[in-house]
């Protein structure tokens, strides 16, 4: 319990200081921070396949592209045209936006908790790795082949976005 | 404190001592296989045939001046080598290196020679693999030079590209052996294949798997950044690459990174493709000698390669690793798994 807990607080500062914070590096490096305490969370739900794959593609694979694309572009730190000594999470926008987004997230968790804590997924299906392969090729094939195809128009998009006109 | 416990605290600090040891032995291994292959004599002043080199080596780095670019950013400077390191050390924890022992009757229980033993061993060592990148592109950036970042920029598109290849070289194994833990891949490969009655070959992965072990090591090569896929450091462009604004100790931390992850690298090997510690000639118990050998046989080819290959140009590199590497991978590992499948491996 105690180690839930350290996990928590560090995922829930972490994704916090991703937003409050002004250089994009250290954003990066918090939301990692963030995503390895996630992992440590489903290690503790016994699903250690789960916790090494949210490493490997979350931490381990698309937040080195991310840090790839802000050193890249070498943003050093955010221009606005606002009042630099007011917060930008304290502006108007971002906290009208904020409110929806937290109005959004109590809904859908009240909802949540009033459907019965049974999970959709069966509570094997989280812990071994047979157990997953079998549910995604048999169950939930159809979503799992359509994010499939997703993935492959994004990757057919940024092709042709990348490619050069040939005069 | 149970024996069982001493035990695994006596592995842990095993386990720790003997990678340091290996980043010293495999400084002198190189200079000495360098220094035969360009007809020279390599170090040979200090101790016995130069052996002490390494200790001098150690000394002369720690009297070094600690040195950081005024333009640094400070917190990321100072946290690039420890990721570096701590990854380094860290993949190595579920990494089995021998079977089951009581270190001749000490402890009531056999130890695995494993300090850390999951299930899903293989993908740790993945995961772990996929960490140390950001201790290359933080000391590229954090140094705030032109040479250390398109060191660690080089390092990050390398490392990404070479990484699915290394992953489905990976996964050829894992549908062979019907297994993520280490130890289960290396106990299914014990013993060997017969004709007539009479062994021929010992059952290693690597016959079963002869593309996917030369991905494996060709992408290996490419994840340790060595030779000649040493392009994050490539000293004629880059100065040193990421580590150019580095010196004493941090530079060391990097350096032992380097080597260890070559241990690493080669011990996954050995598990995967080489039939790990089993071996002819000597007990179980023994194992950890064959594994020892096969994992010293790996490093001195990768030290070979070093210093026979010229450097690749940069867009070979990730011409080679999209475009002949990627597919072979994919290729392997369809094969793979059309041949399990009808022929029930």
């Amino acid at each position: 319990m105690i180690s839930f807990y350290v996990l928590a607080t560090i995922a829930v500062l972490a994704s916090l200081l991703v937003i409050a914070q002004r250089n994009p590096i250290y954003s990066v490096l918090l939301l990692i921070a963030s995503f390895g305490a996630l992992s440590g969370l489903y290690v503790l739900l016994d699903a250690p396949f789960v916790a090494v794959i949210q490493i490997i593609i979350y931490a381990g694979a698309i937040m080195v592209l991310f840090l790839f694309v802000v050193m890249l572009l070498n943003a050093p730190h955010e221009e606005t045209e606002h009042d630099l000594r007011v917060h930008p999470l304290l502006r108007r926008g971002p906290m009208g936006f904020g409110v929806v987004l937290a109005l959004v997230l109590i809904a859908e968790l009240g909802l949540g908790l009033a459907a019965g804590s049974e999970s959709a997924l069966p509570a094997r299906s989280i812990s071994s790795v047979q157990a997953i392969g079998r549910s995604l090729f048999t169950e939930y094939a159809l979503a799992f082949e359509v994010t499939s195809l997703l993935i492959l128009v994004a990757m057919v998009g940024a092709v042709v976005l990348a490619r050069r006109e040939p005069r | 404190m149970t024996p069982l416990l001493i035990g695994h605290l006596a592995l842990i600090a095993f386990v720790f001592f003997m990678l340091l040891n290996s980043a010293a032995i495999m400084v002198y291994v190189e200079r000495k296989v360098a220094a035969l292959m360009q007809q020279r004599l390599g170090p040979y002043r200090v101790g016995p045939k130069g052996l002490l080199q390494p200790l001098a080596d150690i000394v002369k780095l720690m009297f070094k001046e600690e040195l950081r670019p005024r333009a640094a950013d400070t917190l990321l400077f100072a946290l690039a080598p420890i990721i570096a390191a701590t990854c380094a050390f860290a993949a190595f924890a579920v990494v089995p290196f021998g079977a089951d022992t009581t270190f001749f009757g000490l402890i009531p229980e056999g130890l695995r020679l494993q300090v850390a033993d999951v299930n899903v061993a293989i993908l740790i060592v993945f995961a772990i693999g996929s960490m140390s990148v950001y201790g290359i592109v933080l000391a590229g950036w954090s140094s705030n030079s032109k040479y250390s970042l398109l060191g660690g920029l080089r390092s990050s598109a390398q490392m990404i590209s070479y990484e699915l290849s290394y992953g489905l070289a990976l996964a050829g194994v894992l549908v062979v052996a019907n297994s993520l833990s280490l130890t289960d891949i290396v106990n299914a490969q014990s013993g060997g294949w017969r004709l007539f009655g009479v062994p021929i070959l010992p059952r290693w992965f690597v016959f079963l798997q002869p593309l996917g072990f030369l991905i494996y090591m060709t992408a290996g090569i490419a994840e340790t950044n060595r030779a000649p896929f040493d392009f994050p450091e490539a000293e004629q462009e880059l100065v040193a690459g990421y580590h150019t604004e580095y010196s004493s100790m941090t530079f060391a931390m990097f350096f032992m990174a380097e080597y260890i992850n070559m241990v690493t690298v080669s011990a996954v090997a050995t598990d995967l493709f080489l039939g790990g510690w089993h071996g002819p000639f000597l007990p179980e118990s023994l194992g950890w000698i064959w594994f020892l050998i096969k994992v010293a046989a790996i490093l001195f080819f990768y030290v070979w390669m070093r210093w026979t290959l010229p450097r690749y140009r940069y867009d070979q590199l990730m011409r080679f690793g999209w475009k002949i590497l990627l597919p072979l991978g994919v290729l392997n590992l369809l094969v793979t798994a059309a041949g399990v499948l009808y022929f029930g491996l």
